[in-house]
């Protein structure tokens, strides 16, 4: 019987959680198209609830009711396996993230690792899905986008050594905690302005949208799909999004910490405050939608592995002289 | 690479201006109409629905002539006509197909009555194809609702024809 009841309670902490991050989900897409329309100077969607906040719910239910269409020489059982694959990889991650110092699914002692490894799998849904296909431009848009992925890890992986070189930890809420002096950002400006460029990459953001690039590539992994295949696609790379924000908020923003321990802002529940990160660094993301040109492919291979590769690797060299020289290491 | 260019190139100045100029846009008047709510002004010439006209007595304006059935590039109207009992010559059947009209507007142009005229409703989507085969009833029923605006519309375009 009690273990039937922490079956339960677990189960009921899983939907706490995996809820409010769909709803998120759903709202970003909506704040995402509103950004960019309003650079733009458009309106947006503002038609569906308020402000039209419920414009992706009506879109969702929308993609519901459309045909899934399964080309017929596609390798059926992969090319279905891959939306799922692509959201659930889009959504475990968010176990290891906390949003106070109590509330956090899973406090893993190598929580970093696991979001680490949990966001380089996503390639997988992609790749599953070109390949699937059996046509030629998801297959070329797969491709891209694993090689994109791949190179853009390594250097998300040196970013994640630099952080951890000050923190001596790999627990999600050390390196939080570690932060309650001096956000890393401050110290760690570059590397924050080297992961927030990453991940724009390695969630096939504009200027990096080259797997998706509807000039060459149709819509490129996602050409062949439709109805709900593709909506499970398109949320699961929305969470993806978002749970790189959170990633750069809890690495370089403090997560869930207020900037200054004073009155006013010591009060806002903790979660308020990582959700504010998130939003400000998703903010950013749909801005840059809005104003940079695609990348060319030779530019974006350069960029991550002669730019951003060699700079971060120095960075590193830096950070563990620095620390060693002034006896800074944690855990000392 | 000149020494400004790498400046630039190394601290982003050419993307930062570009994020500020975005986030200064973003407070600006948007250009755009807010569509179903709102609506952009429209021309008097504005090809639209089409619509039968009536004399203001209640008669209509239709002699049956077929200029506008001849004229017609896409073939999209059909006409049949007898002599009523008064003597004169009206139309039996007046049918457009919405669906192969072009809103060319050279039927509005050849009518020497101004009986068939382009209205300036744009609005007139359906579900179905067969909503969309026009008859007489309908077109006579589209002229009576926007009789005030189609007079008012021909008579702005007058001194122009």
């Amino acid at each position: 019987m009690a273990e039937l009841f922490i079956f339960f309670e677990q189960i009921y902490r899983i939907l706490f959680l995996l809820i409010p991050v769909l709803v998120s989900v759903a709202m970003i897409v909506w704040l995402d198209r509103r950004v960019w329309a309003f650079v733009q100077k458009r309106r947006g969607p503002n038609v569906v609830g308020p402000f039209g906040l419920f414009q992706t719910l009506a879109d969702a239910l929308k993609y519901i009711f459309k045909e899934i269409i399964i080309p017929a020489s596609s390798n059926k059982v992969i090319f279905i396996l891959a939306p799922i694959v692509t959201m659930t990889l889009a959504l475990i991650a968010w176990a290891v993230i906390p949003f106070s110092e109590t509330f956090v699914l899973a406090n893993i002692n190598v929580g970093i690792l696991y979001l680490f490894a949990v966001s380089s799998l996503g390639v997988y849904g992609i790749i599953m899905g070109g390949w699937a296909s059996n046509s030629k431009y998801p297959f070329l848009g797969a491709i891209r986008s694993a090689a994109q992925m791949v190179s853009y890890e390594v250097s998300i992986g040196v970013i994640i050594i630099n952080v951890l070189l000050c923190v001596g930890s790999l627990n999600l809420s050390d390196i939080v905690l570690a932060q309650k002096d001096l956000w890393f950002v401050i110290p760690l400006f570059p590397m924050f302005i080297i992961f927030f460029i990453s991940a724009l990459a390695e969630t096939n953001r504009p200027p990096f949208d080259l797997p998706e690039a509807e000039a060459e590539l149709v819509a490129g992994y996602q050409t062949e799909y439709s109805g709900m295949m593709y909506a499970m696609f398109w949320l699961g790379e929305y969470a993806n999004i978002l749970l790189m924000c959170a990633m750069g908020s809890i690495l370089f923003l403090g997560g869930w910490l207020s900037p200054i321990d004073l009155f006013p802002f010591n009060i806002i529940p903790a979660p308020i405050w990582l959700i504010l990160k998130i939003l400000f660094l998703f903010i950013l993301f749909a801005l840059i939608k809005a104003i940079v040109p695609r990348y060319r492919y030779d530019q974006l291979m350069k960029l991550g592995w002669k730019i951003f590769l060699p700079f971060s690797l120095i960075y590193v060299v830096l950070t563990a002289s620095f620390l060693m020289y002034f006896d800074l290491l944690p855990g000392n | 690479m000149s020494l400004i260019r790498v400046f630039k190139t190394i601290f982003m100045i050419d993307f930062l201006t570009g994020l500020i100029m975005a986030i200064k846009e973003i407070f600006k008047p948007k250009k755009t109409i807010n569509y179903p709510f709102e609506k952009g002004s429209i021309s008097p010439r504005a090809r639209g629905e089409h619509a039968l006209r009536r004399y203001p007595n209640g008669e209509e304006r239709c002699i049956a002539c077929k200029l506008c059935e001849a004229v017609c590039p896409a073939q999209a109207i059909t006409i049949e006509s007898s002599e009523r009992e008064d003597g004169s010559r009206k139309t039996t059947r007046y049918d457009i197909d919405m669906l192969k009209c072009i809103y060319c507007g050279l039927c509005e142009q050849s009518c020497p009555v101004d009986a068939i005229v382009q209205g300036p409703n744009f609005e007139f989507a359906t579900e179905t194809r067969e909503e969309l085969y026009y008859n007489k009833e309908k077109l006579l029923e589209n002229g009576d609702r926007w009789e005030n605006i189609l007079a008012a519309n021909i008579n702005a375009d007058s001194s122009h024809r």
